[in-house]
């Protein structure tokens, strides 16, 4: 009888836990505040935080491969990488394209602010990181979720959970990080330049650029595919108008089910062991120090630009080259209007916004075409 | 005469103002929301608020008149 409560309890989780799993509660504490009370990217961080709460719980074997319930949502989501894509899908169904077409020089804005994946890079290398943890840590400075995910899920899976909490923590934290550089890298004077109104975009041009989009990416990088693919055709759903019932379970239900699917599984691979280690300072500055450079990257590219233009661009949007759809685009609206009233720069910065992310995309299949 | 203009693609989140009211050049008289960002708009001229085209809740386009002051 005795012998049988003595089994039960060896066979809970109690006597295993340890110090390391009660700083990863901690840690998950600390990010579910975030997420409920803070609201700081609670679709992801959210379920992230849980994740780390529940694969730190000895023995319920959630992560045990071939058995566990996270284990299968994490190798046929994200290890087969059909999540990352779906999720493309669903951001090219609520992606507008529109001021990129009307003013495709942002593309070289969304270009420019890769800078920091490649700068924060050359310091992850610096800093004692292997060829390709040092790429799945640098691609942070994309500022996109989803492809950070991606290639540090090849690259370097035993960093995805910290690479996954740096990124998004950072993209919320752009109204943060962003403004002092921007207010660093530009006068006064530049930060009033008013932009004229951008022309309009017909229905027919929004249809064959992710068409040739497609077809231009996928050839030049074809690392790219699955991501792009996927990008270019819900925004194909979208433009096209004729398949509603599509687009909308892209931007809707299908977005949802696998952002709680990623949530659950990147959370779910921050156990103890692989988090508590000092790399993971490093990770999270290297994050910032990516932020930094692309903002940077992004701001001087649009001046460089300016001196060939006769009609000028404001170099805050540069910094939304940063792609934290639409964050980044927002705080350059808003630095805009402190410079000028009249200024509206949202449309404006949405067009490097979303030029970012293809940016990023390119970014990462480049990386992963020379590392892989 | 002038014509309020909106500078971008949004819904109308408050007006500011009402028929009648007077208003100085570059006063908040509306506040637009896109992109969960609110904006707000300024009168482009001193003058009194002849009429209000667009009304809270309503989706406006970018160059759409929002209001006429006189």
């Amino acid at each position: 009888m005795l012998s049988a409560f003595q089994d039960l309890i060896y066979a809970s989780g109690f006597v295993h836990l340890t110090l390391g799993h009660l700083v990863m509660w901690l840690i998950a504490f600390v990010l579910l505040y975030l997420a409920i009370k803070k609201q700081y990217e609670p679709l992801l961080l959210l379920p992230i935080a849980f994740g780390i709460l529940v694969v730190n719980l000895p023995i319920t074997h959630l992560m045990e491969p071939n058995e566990g319930l996270i284990w299968r949502f994490y190798q046929y989501g994200i290890k087969w990488e059909v999540i990352p894509p779906l999720i493309f899908l669903g951001l090219g169904a609520m992606t507008d394209f529109g001021p990129v077409i009307a003013n495709p020089r942002v593309l070289l804005l969304g270009g420019g602010a890769q800078a920091g994946v490649f700068g924060a890079y050359f310091v992850a290398l610096l800093l004692g990181f292997d060829l390709k943890e040092a790429a799945s840590i640098a691609i942070i400075g994309g500022a996109d979720g989803p492809t950070s995910i991606y290639l540090a899920s090849k690259l370097a899976p035993h960093l995805l959970g910290p690479v996954a909490v740096a990124a998004y923590s950072y993209m919320a934290l752009v109204p943060i990080v962003q403004p002092p550089v921007m207010r660093l890298l530009t006068t006064e004077a530049e930060r009033k330049i008013v932009m004229r109104k951008l022309r309009p975009v017909s229905k027919l041009e929004k249809i064959v650029f992710p068409i040739i989009t497609a077809i231009v990416i996928m050839l030049m990088v074809p690392a790219s595919a699955a991501l792009v693919a996927m990008f270019m055709l819900g925004n194909l759903f979208k433009e096209s108008g004729v398949v509603g019932r599509l687009t909308n379970t892209a931007q809707n239900e299908l977005m949802n089910i696998v952002t709680i699917l990623l949530g659950i599984s990147v959370g779910a691979t921050m156990t103890a062991e692989v988090f508590l280690q000092p790399s993971i300072l490093k990770i999270f500055l290297l994050g910032l120090i990516a932020f930094i450079i692309a903002t940077a990257a992004g701001i001087l590219l649009a001046k460089l630009m300016n001196l060939f233009l006769k009609e000028k661009i404001n170099p805050l949007i540069g910094a939304a080259g940063v792609s934290a759809v639409p964050m980044a685009a927002r705080v350059a609206h808003k630095m805009g209007t402190q410079a000028n009233r009249q200024n509206y720069l949202l449309m404006h910065a949405m067009g490097p916004n979303v030029a970012g992310v293809i940016g990023t995309v390119v970014a990462a299949s480049i990386l992963l075409t020379f590392l892989n | 005469m002038a014509d309020l203009i909106s500078p971008l693609a949004g819904k109308v989140w408050k007006v500011q103002v009402a028929v009648g009211d007077k208003v100085e050049v570059d006063d908040e008289v509306m506040i637009l929301e896109a992109m969960k960002m609110e904006t707000p708009v300024y009168a482009p001229e001193s003058g009194t608020v002849k009429e209000i085209k667009a009304n809270v809740g309503e989706s406006v386009e970018e160059e759409q008149v929002l209001m006429v002051i006189e």
